[in-house]
Formats: C-alpha cells, structure tokens, sequence
C-alpha cells in the first residue's frame, strides 16, 4: 500500500526585477521572473506503508526543500506530494516551545502547533510524561530545562501519535545515548506498525542501519534510486571524483550479492588485489580466524604523479567499517612517480575476525583521506569468508583477546 | 482559511498567554511595568509642557485634565502602533517556525492583535484606577471605546499584515514605517489640543484616519463627549478596506512567503 507519492515534483524560486512585479503577478499581471532557480526538479517516487526511506546528498542536493515540500511547510510550483494519512516530520527538535510554560502546558502548546486537538493532547500526555523520563520537570517551566532535557521533551511529542509517514532530519544525534536507542527504538517500533519512514542524514551508517532503500540527490534531481549498499557506495565514489572531469563509476553485483564499485582518474591504477596465505604464498577465499594473511596489490603509474597513497578497508556484510587505515598514517607515503612505474605492496595483517563475509576495498590517492586526488578506488575487490576452526566461539567481527578468569 | 484558523485557536490562545507571561513573569516589577512606561512618559510630557499647554485644553475643569488627556491618547496610539509594527516583523520573527512547521500562517498576526488587545484592555483598567486618584472619574461617554478598539485593531491590523507581507519581500519596509509611525505620532493631537493647530494645517487631522479614534479615547475618558459619528466614517472604511485587502494580499503572498524567509 502506497502512503506517500509524490509525482514530478518541482520547486522554483524565483527573483524578480522588482518586488512591486512580483506582488502585480499575485493579482494576475503576467510577469517573468528575471531568475529562476529549481532545488528540486522533477521528482518522483513512492513509499510504501512500513518502508524506510534514506535521503542522502551534499548540501544543496534538494534534500530539506524536498523534506519541506512533503511536509507542507513550503508550496510546489510543479507536481504533487500526495500524502495518506497524517504526517509527522521532526525538522528540529523544540520548534514551538516557550520557554515560560512548563513541560506539560509547552506539549499541549507546540502539539496544537502540530495539529492536535486539545482532546487527543489530554489523552497522550501521560505517555508524554512517560517516554520523556523528566521527571518532576515536567511540571517546571521549560528554562530550566537543560538541552538534552528539551530533546527529550520534544521527541515524546514529536512522536506521541503514530503517525503515517514520519520525516526525520538529523536530529536523533542529541541527547544521551540511552534517548537515541530509545528514540530509534520508538522510530522502529511505528515502522513495525507499519509507518513509513524518511531518513535524512549524512551519516551514512545510520542510512545502512536502519533504511531499506536509498535516493541520493543531486542538484535537485534523483540520480540514484536503490538499496542501501549500492547507492551509498555510489554517493562515496561520487564524492571522491566531485573534483575530476574524469568521472568514471563503474558498478556491478558480484556473486553473493557483494557490489563492486569502482572509480577514480586511473592515473595510477591497480593492476591486481590478491589476498594471500603468509606461509604458503596460495590464494584463500575462505580465511581461519587467526590466519596470517598478506594482501598484494600490484600498481602501476600510467602518469607521472608527485604523491602516492595505498589505503585499505574492510566492511563487513552490513556495510560497517570494521577496520581501515593507509600509508599516509603509517609515513609511507611514496613520492615522484613516473609514467610506468611499477609499484607491488604486501600489506601483512592477522586475520583477527569473527565468522562470517568480508570485503576488501582499496584506494590509490593523495592525502590522509581518499577525497583529494582520488586516482583508483575499487570496493570490494576481494571478497572472503571467515570461519572459526580454531579458537572457542564467539560471535561480532573482531576477535579480541581474551581469558576467564573464574573462581568459585 | 478562517475555519484552519478555527481548528487551531487552542495554539493561539495559548500563544498569547506565553506571550503576556513572557512580558510579565521576568522582570522584577513584572506586570507593572506596562503601565509604568505610559505613565512616565505622561509624567515627563506633563513636566516639560503643562504649562505651555494647561491654558488651552478647552471644556474641563479637571487639576488633572493634562495627563489624563496624554494618558488617553496614548493609550489609543499604542494600541495602534503595537499591532502594527509587531505584525509588521511577525513573519520574519518567527520564520524558523514557519520554514519547519505546516499550520495556518495568519495565526501569527491574530496572536499579535490578541496579545495587544488583552494589555490594552489591562493599561485601561490600570488607567482607570489612576484616573480615580487623580480625582477624575470617566463619565457615561465611556461606552463608546469599544467602538475606538475596534476600529484601532482594525486598521492596526490590517495594515500591519499588509506591510508584514511586504517586509517579508522588501525588508526596508518596516524600517521606512518606524520612521512614519514617528512622524505620524506627532501630527496627530497625542501630547497637543487639537485646537493649537494652525488652521492651515489642520486638514492633516482631517485626512488622518487616526485622529478621530485618538479623539473618541479623549472624549470617552476625560471630556466626557460624544464624537461626531461623521468622524468614524473615515476610519471605519479604512479599516474595512484594510482588513479586507489584507487578507486577499496575504491568501495570494502565502505561496511564496516561506520561499524569501
């Protein structure tokens, strides 16, 4: 079931000449703006009950004229968002409130702000009180109140109906931790229940967490539309080749459903990854946990580059980083290269993880990070197995050193 | 558009209790200073200009006839120039709110010219009971200041949302009235008798929409004087007009107005 679909979207802001023709067009004078600009052209989508939806681009991608837009905050001049059932979005946090009333006369206040009627406020406020866990505050004016507590206060109320599509922006990173999984435990729980979710966030970690499908914006338009793995991994090569003319993003799934991305100038490029045994010298696919391993990349220099960095990563099957560094920190930064160097790197590491799938990526560049010169980045070009065989089991993705000590 | 203003009159209503509490609650002296500040500046004027003055105020045998003129004028020129200028910058005051949050925009202006009308109606009674110890009690003419409060918060109003529009788009707005509302406060008969005005300037006070509703507050509390009715015509039509054109300028500006914020 469809609650949210918004067909060819579009907003313009215009800028007259002057604003004496702009009030003349609202009485029906035709009047061309002298400037015109679109943050979100042509958009279109749709959102299933129980979907959660992540937004992500750069700043100026459309994103928050998007969110607005949905919301109602701000009118389309094209197209419709056509929404079924009640909307909730949590722009920011606190939005309404005043600082004079207390807790309780500050959520009938700002929920009647929201839309909701007195009636209905009467009859959430004691889970108000509840989810926000202040205590007596809640009878005291809202000044007193420290930040974390006004987060508190105005999360239980952004989000004391259960409402049909809720639009969250970035502001889950307040509070204490123990609020967020609380938060992210309610946002969870309204989806089981079959509310829809809009994600906006940079990070994209929460985006892999908690969304089952992706849009990446760009200069208003949808320039991804997909699952989390494949457009976030976009949206990083993206941004890597920002700067470059020579923007290739090469993208397909391996077996196992592992996607490969590759992109980057190619001024110097990877001519091979192999993953190791140490000992033996034989290729693995599958890994012990506890094997010595060495990754040997063979580069070669297609230009004469000044500066060379070798970086390393490893995720895990859901996306997170489990381990990741480069030459840059190590100071073995490779310096002067012409055009047909060759360069091989063995980087030796002990496989220190627990059972299950990992992927390898690797980037050639400039700098501490990958953004500056990114001159080839390929994710996932390894992909292997770890099984335990010879340690006790235990279960995450690192194997940490470790000993009972029990006594009785 | 009237019937979403409907749905959220709990927000409005309890908009204005914020906003009185905020005026009231902070300061030590609290709510005494609303009618602290009218009646220093009665107390400075009549100082300054009693004596140039007292001699012409005609029809009053009243010791206190001075301020209390002072007193009631301004009280009707406050309540005009506070929904002005306050509707004037609500929308660029509260456009985080605006930007964020879909609810009925006109609300903010009703909560302004709310929140004007319910301190005026206190500055009247606190005026009153000042009224009494200077030894002047209002007579019978009394009755008609609500007429006066209403055509105030009318006109008030109505071009307050008129010029809150504009300022949205053209910022200079506001500053450029500040200096009118000024310039407007003093050709109106507020701290002077009409009757010391030239009379070739007194087609000012003629064409003055305000004046008759500043004289209707100094018949209704010291003269003890029923206006002409013809004077009301002016001022009725404009704040008909005003209020009318208001809301069709801010039903065709509301598409674009969050856009400019």
């Amino acid at each position: 079931m469809t609650v949210l679909s918004v067909s060819h979207l579009s907003k313009r802001y215009a800028s007259y000449a002057s604003n004496l023709k702009r009030f003349a067009g609202w009485f029906g004078a035709s009047v061309r703006p002298t400037e015109e600009f679109w943050p979100v052209k042509d958009i279109s989508f749709s959102l299933a009950a129980g979907e959660a939806l992540g937004l992500i681009g750069q700043n100026g991608a459309g994103k928050s004229t998007l969110l607005k837009l949905i919301t109602g905050t701000v009118r389309p001049t094209e197209g419709t968002a056509h929404v079924g059932g009640r909307i909730s979005a949590i722009l920011e946090l606190g939005l309404g409130f005043n600082p004079e009333f207390t807790g309780r006369q500050n959520a009938y206040h700002a929920g009647g702000l929201m839309g909701l009627s007195q009636a209905r406020l009467a009859e959430l406020m004691p889970h108000i009180e509840n989810f926000a866990e202040i205590g007596d505050f809640f009878d005291q004016p809202l000044r007193t109140y420290s930040s974390g507590m006004q987060a508190r206060l105005a999360f239980a109320l952004a989000t004391a109906e259960r409402p049909e599509v809720l639009i969250v922006d970035e502001v889950l990173s307040v509070g204490d931790s123990y609020f967020q999984h609380k938060s992210f435990d309610r946002i969870r729980s309204f989806r089981a229940a079959g509310t829809s979710i809009i994600l906006v966030t940079h990070s994209l970690g929460d985006v892999r967490a908690l969304c089952d499908r992706v849009i990446l914006l760009d200069k208003g338009h949808v320039l991804k539309d997909g699952p989390p793995d494949e457009v976030v991994d976009y949206y990083n090569a993206l941004i890597a080749t920002k700067e470059n003319e020579k923007l290739t993003i090469e993208q397909r799934r391996e077996k196992d459903e592992w996607l490969y991305s590759r992109s980057g100038t190619k001024a110097v490029a990877v001519e091979s990854v192999a993953l190791l045994d140490s000992d033996s010298g034989n290729p693995i696919k599958t890994a012990v946990s506890g094997q010595k391993m060495t990754v040997r990349t063979r580069i070669v220099a297609k230009e004469d580059i000044s500066e060379l960095v070798i970086g390393f990563m490893l995720k895990d099957r859901a996306g997170h980083t489990v381990w990741g560094t480069n030459t840059w920190h190590t100071g073995q930064v490779l310096s002067n290269l012409a055009a047909g160097d060759k360069v091989e790197c063995r980087l030796r590491l002990a496989c220190a993880l627990g059972q299950g799938s990992y992927g390898l990526s690797v980037s050639l560049h400039t700098g501490d990070v990958h953004i500056d010169n990114n001159f080839d980045w390929i994710e996932n070009v390894e992909v292997f197995d770890v099984i335990n065989s010879s340690h006790p089991f235990f279960i995450g993705t690192s194997r940490l050193e470790h000993a009972f000590e029990i006594t009785r | 558009m009237f019937r979403s203003l409907w749905q959220y009159r709990h927000f409005t209503f309890s908009s204005i209790r914020g906003e009185l509490k905020g005026r009231f609650v902070r300061s030590r002296l609290g709510g005494l200073w609303f009618i602290l500040h009218p009646l220093a500046q009665a107390l400075i004027f009549s100082i300054v200009l009693s004596e140039v003055l007292k001699a012409r105020l005609p029809d009053t045998d009243s010791p206190a006839a001075y301020p209390i003129y002072l007193l009631s004028g301004m009280a009707a020129w406050n309540l005009f120039s506070e929904i002005l200028t306050r509707s004037m910058t609500v929308f660029i005051e509260q456009a985080p709110v605006m930007k964020k949050i879909a609810f009925p925009r006109l609300c903010l202006p009703v909560i302004v010219g709310g929140t004007a009308l319910i301190n005026h109606l206190l500055l009247l009674v606190a005026l009153f009971i000042i009224f009494i110890f200077l030894g002047h009690i209002p007579g019978r003419a009394l009755i008609l200041l609500p007429v006066g409060i209403v055509l105030i918060a009318a006109i008030g109003f109505g071009l307050g949302v008129i010029l809150g529009v504009m300022n949205v788009f053209i910022r200079d707005t506001a500053q450029v009235m500040m200096i009118v509302l000024q310039l407007w406060y003093w050709v109106t008969p507020i701290v002077y008798p009409a009757n010391v005005v030239p009379d070739k300037y007194s087609f000012m006070i003629h064409l003055n929409p305000i004046a008759p509703l500043v004289a209707l507050y100094q018949d209704a509390l010291l003269f003890n004087r029923w206006p002409s009715p013809e004077s009301l015509i002016m001022p009725a039509i404009l704040g008909l007009l005003s209020m009318s054109f208001a809301m069709a300028f801010f039903r065709r500006a509301s598409p674009e107005l969050v856009d400019v914020l």
